[in-house]
């Protein structure tokens, strides 16, 4: 068994223990360190692959950003003392049928030699085109501007960006703006009108400028 | 002993282990000089006995005095307290503060870098962004409000200033190209320290740094005038000591990533004259030690510049905390890499160098800055003297 395999089987099996126990836990604060586990175990299999970078964005993004978004709100509600529900809910027939179904479609679709591994070999993977516009002196002694290719082996982080600025680059924009349209979502959802009774108990300081702001305000208006 | 072991596993755990020791006895020592500094800046005298018997001066057993304490102290756990999460609340940042220090370059390479990532900054914030897991469990798990409140607000902090503190650093790498830190501070040394070009980042990069570490300005989660002593209310003994640990030591982890990004590194050149990498390699073992005392005097001004900051602010408050993160440091350090980017791109395109651009920029705003801040002062100050004539 090579050192590879041995260690993808380790963190492998890791991350599939802890996501189960993600879903299986009474307390969702231990779910969330669970799914924490399972995020840095699949950052582990990220760098196992050569892709650096994503595994260090997923931990970055997920790991240091979202979990701890997570966390905040679960602690935030504060449920410690769940009632005594059952472990399995009443869709658990429907549930395990989708789970099945995805399950085969991504068994199917990872397959060896087909959707694995498009790029045959991880120096591929890492060359890069840089574009970049060149003086070239013609024969009649005129200078024009020539885009020049060259190829270059380069980092992982310069492979992600060039995939992403250039062939991704419509895919990548909408699905920022996706972004955009739920945080704005979220924040309409989130912001409420106040009423007139809490309008009034509003702390005084909260209404007032800094005293830096009055005196600028007062030396333009004299 | 085979050849990649040698150079892959037992030559960087050597490495790693030096460091790891000098930078725990920094820590150990910087409890110590806080207390002095801030006795010398507050007009008093700080820890100034201990040692005295056996003739050690300045009171300087006190850096041998604080761990024995710590470690003889008697370790209470509330007993309706979450015992596994309460455990692993002060382990937890640990790891992530320690695990860094295999990725910074203390000199000049190979010797004095222990590992080599090519996205070796990204993971240092991967790792750092991993630390404040361990406030929130270990202000959870005490089943204290006042431990919880400071563990939520650590979270909010962390997470907002966790933004600024990425941005500011994206300049940094459209103008040297790589993640590399030690690429980095070479471009720097062949060029000239990014503090000038980047100035607004580097400003950003040192308040968020001071955030990110729960430093006081924005030590809101250990607020002892608000919440007793914040998410380590409930711990005492070497728990307690895990969390100042950690803190001490992700403190000089930001400090080391100040100066590899801002300030030149183990480097003291500008436009390839002075003593770069090379010309310290070409010095030998010598050259080496003299970049490392270089890079650990930066460091330790930033570590100084710390406690003069908890000298001097007072604490903000916590909606001016969030104000400040969000309202003024995101969208001031987005204008920076959009400016950034577009001198970048134009000096490639017209073949000039966009440092020099930037760096005027930079100068440009600082007078603008101090202008519009003196002005209306002045005037205010102009009209009282003249009502009160």
């Amino acid at each position: 068994m090579s050192p590879e395999l041995l260690v993808f089987a380790v963190i492998g099996t890791i991350a599939v223990a802890a996501s189960i126990l993600v879903i299986s836990m009474r307390n969702p604060v231990h779910s969330a360190l669970f799914l924490l586990l399972t995020f840095l175990c699949v950052a582990v299999l990220f760098v196992m692959k050569g892709a650096e970078f994503v595994g260090a964005v997923q931990v970055l993004v997920y790991a240091g950003g979202i979990m701890v978004l997570f966390l905040f709100v679960v602690m935030l509600i504060n449920v410690r003392h769940l009632p005594d529900e059952k472990v399995l809910s009443n869709f658990w027939k429907g549930g395990f049928a989708v789970g099945l179904a995805v399950f085969i479609l991504f068994v199917t679709l990872v397959r060896p030699g087909v959707y694995h591994d498009p790029v045959p070999s991880d120096k591929a993977l890492r060359s890069t085109y840089t574009y970049r516009h060149r003086k070239v002196k013609n024969p009649d002694g005129t200078v024009t501007r020539k885009l020049i290719r060259r190829g270059k082996v380069a980092g992982n982080s310069e492979a992600v960006a060039m995939a992403l600025y250039t062939d991704y680059l419509v895919p990548f924009e909408v699905a920022s703006l996706f972004l955009l349209v739920a945080m704005i979502g979220a924040i309409v959802i989130g912001k409420r009108e106040l009423s007139a009774s809490e309008e009034e108990n509003i702390p005084a300081y909260m209404l007032e400028r800094s005293e830096t702001e009055h005196e600028i305000k007062e030396a333009m208006s004299a | 002993m085979p050849e990649p072991l040698l150079r892959y596993l037992i030559w960087p755990l050597v490495k790693f282990l030096v460091a790891f020791i000098i930078v725990q006895v920094i820590v150990a020592a910087m409890n110590w000089v806080e207390r002095r500094l801030l006795g010398l800046i507050q007009a008093r005298l700080g820890p100034n006995r201990v040692g005295k018997e056996f003739g050690i001066p300045w009171g300087l057993a006190q850096i041998v005095a604080d761990p024995i304490k710590f470690i003889l102290k008697e370790d209470i756990v509330p007993s309706s307290s979450e015992k596994v999460a309460y455990f692993l609340g002060p382990m937890l940042p640990l790891i992530p503060a320690f695990l860094v220090f295999c990725l910074i370059p203390y000199g000049p390479p190979p010797t004095f870098v222990v590992t080599h990532v090519n996205v070796g900054l990204l993971l240092i914030l991967a790792l750092t962004s991993t630390g404040v897991y361990g406030i929130i469990l270990g202000g959870w798990a005490s089943n204290n409000k006042y431990s919880l409140m400071g563990g939520l607000r650590s979270a909010a902090q962390m997470v907002s200033y966790e933004v600024p503190f990425g941005l500011s650093i994206v300049g940094v790498l459209m103008l040297c190209g790589s993640f590399d830190l030690v690429h980095i501070i070479n471009y720097q040394a062949s060029h000239i320290w990014n503090l000038f070009p980047q100035l607004i980042a580097a400003f950003i990069f040192l308040v968020a740094m001071n955030a990110e570490n729960n430093r006081t300005p924005f030590d809101l989660p250990e607020a002892e005038s608000e919440l007793v002593a914040g998410y380590h209310t409930e711990y005492s003994a070497m728990k307690f000591a895990f969390f100042m640990l950690a803190e001490y030591s992700s403190m000089i982890v930001n400090c080391c990533l100040m100066v590899s990004l801002f300030f030149g590194g183990w480097t003291l050149a500008i436009n390839g004259y002075g003593l770069t990498t090379g010309v310290l390699r070409g010095m030998g073992i010598a050259g080496g030690i003299l970049g490392a005392l270089i890079f650990i005097t930066k460091v330790m001004v930033f570590m100084l510049m710390y406690i003069w900051f908890r000298a001097t602010f007072p604490r903000f408050r916590f909606d001016q905390l969030m104000d400040l993160g969000w309202k003024w440091m995101i969208p001031l350090a987005l204008a920076n890499i959009a400016v950034t980017g577009i001198v970048v791109l134009l000096g490639q395109q017209f073949n000039f160098q966009g440092e020099v651009v930037l760096s005027i920029a930079g100068a440009a705003i600082i007078a603008f800055t101090l202008y519009l801040l003196l002005r209306p002062r002045a005037k205010v100050i102009h009209a009282r003297r003249v009502s009160e004539a």
